[in-house]
């Protein structure tokens, strides 16, 4: 059973070794409303932890994704590409957004729980 | 600072809507429904869109009131028939557009329908340029509330018999709860509807009496410009703004015939410049060839120089598409014309369209 972890910018990684599987949060899919695009990094690509990783945008406005974890991307889901309404569907299944090879592990001591991450969110309502 | 409330602010909170500051007034963007719901039901049934910010100006007075406007108004108000309505837009004297507006001849009266956030500098202009005298009303005490989309017509005549007589851009005085109210078939959505000046304190009764049609929604401004942009139609300030004349706009419907030939309004001099000698650049539909959306800002390229500028861009629910409107040079202006948008540093191939990207009918 891989462990989830969630931070403050509303992404979630699911970690399976030393490979974590990023999306966005069921809430912040409901804050964006219906995803009509999305951007997803390629593979290879090194990502910082915080730093700018994907795009959505819904009818309104489009919006960053960042990485909760620093490493080196596996993979792109390319079916949200094709698909972004499932990014509403189903965010933290088939809505994912890329697998990236974690290289500092002991990032993720600062993410949350998901009891944690559900407090964090009914305290600071948008 | 604090922003003003429209009459049904209230309600609009009480329905589950986001507000957001608007051009000084806190509005509703979106309800539950969400924007892409929204547009869709608008789309194929009817929504209600509380408009009360814009301003519903009157100007009262002799004969002279319609020549006086015309200084301003580059339209025949003479032309106008008794409760017709025109779209046109205030002038200022570099040619530009201070403003776009829907103006009403009614039997007192010209009636006029401004943007929020510019309805108080129009009327200063206004009265600049009228030397003679006349009454200048604001109208806070109305409410305007659109009904739009297919089911708009059936949906309001039961409520409000007599309305579905009426033509596009045309109005006339009916009785809602035994009280007056001015209708108007006409709206910014692209669909076939209704525009309602109603009393404040009635405004929240109309809505829930609609609302009592269950293919009636409350609708929010999110919706109301992804519908409006789909439609071709312009968003002043974004669109359009003081140093855009109304050629370059590809506007020129806003200018009466005759007087495009005399151009004898404010501003005049330049839109006759523009007709005669040609624009630089001119307002276009974009079209993305892939999923891109390009947004407001968006640089536009044409074999790696910059021609122009996206001035509004976003997903249209209705053709399932990116789509966008902006400013290019006249010489890439022709539709079909290949070009290229800039989105986060990378860009992507489009091609300059036709507008509006979606149309439908008005009832003629």
């Amino acid at each position: 059973m891989s462990e989830v972890k969630y931070s403050k910018k509303h992404e979630w990684v699911s970690i399976d070794g030393d490979v974590g599987t990023v999306g966005i949060t069921k809430h912040a899919t409901e804050q964006l409303g219906d995803i009509v695009f999305a951007e997803v990094p390629d593979a290879g690509k090194a990502l910082t932890n915080g730093g700018e990783a994907a795009v959505v945008e819904s009818v309104k406005a489009a919006s960053d994704v960042y990485t909760p974890v620093t490493g080196e991307v596996v993979e792109g889901n390319a079916a949200i590409v094709a698909e972004p309404a499932l990014i509403n569907q189903d965010p933290e299944g088939k809505g994912w957004f890329f697998k990236i090879k974690i290289t500092s592990p002991d990032e993720l001591a600062a993410l949350m729980s998901k009891a944690d991450y559900d407090k964090f969110v009914e305290e600071n309502p948008s | 600072m604090s922003h003003l409330k429209t009459a049904l602010f209230d309600f609009h909170k009480a329905s589950g809507a986001k507000l957001v500051p608007f051009a000084g007034y806190e509005m509703p963007v979106q309800y539950p429904l969400g924007i892409a719901g929204e547009h869709t039901h608008v789309r194929t049934k009817a929504g209600i869109f509380d408009v009360s910010h814009m301003g519903q100006f009157s100007i009262i007075g002799d004969e002279t009131v319609c020549k006086q406007l015309e200084q301003i108004v580059p339209i025949d108000l003479s032309l106008l028939k008794l409760n017709q309505s025109k779209y046109s837009y205030l002038m200022n004297d570099q040619g530009g557009i201070d403003d776009d507006l829907i103006v009403t001849k009614l039997e007192d009266r010209i009636s006029i329908v401004l943007n929020a956030g510019c309805k108080h500098n129009d009327i200063k202009q206004i009265k600049t340029a009228f030397k003679q005298p006349a009454e200048f009303v604001l109208h806070d005490e109305l409410s305007l509330i659109a009904l739009q989309g297919p089911k708009a017509v059936s949906i309001l005549e039961s409520f409000i018999p007599g309305v579905s007589n009426l033509k596009f851009m045309n109005g006339g005085s009916f009785s809602f709860k035994d009280k007056s109210v001015y209708v108007t078939r006409s709206g910014y959505t692209g669909e076939d509807g209704f525009e309602v000046s109603i009393a404040n304190e009635l405004a929240q009764t109309f809505c829930e009496t609609l609302l009592t049609n269950t293919d009636v929604a409350m609708i929010g401004l999110g919706a109301r410009d992804s519908l409006r942009l789909e439609a071709g139609l312009c968003l002043y300030g974004h669109d359009l703004n003081p140093e855009i004349s109304p050629i370059e706009a590809d506007l020129v419907f806003g200018i009466t015939k005759h007087r495009r030939e005399t151009c004898d309004f404010i501003g005049g001099s330049v839109v006759k410049d523009h007709l005669t000698n040609g624009i630089k650049k001119k307002r276009v539909g974009i079209q993305p060839e892939g999923t891109i959306i390009a947004r407001e800002n968006a640089k536009v390229f044409k074999d790696d120089k910059e021609i122009g500028l996206v001035t509004s861009g976003g997903y249209g629910p209705s053709v399932s598409a990116a789509v966008a409107m902006g400013y290019v040079d006249f010489n890439c202006s022709e539709v079909g014309t290949s070009v290229e948008l800039e989105v986060r540093g990378k860009k992507y191939p489009a091609k300059v369209c036709l507008l509006p990207f979606y149309k439908k009918s008005y009832a003629k």
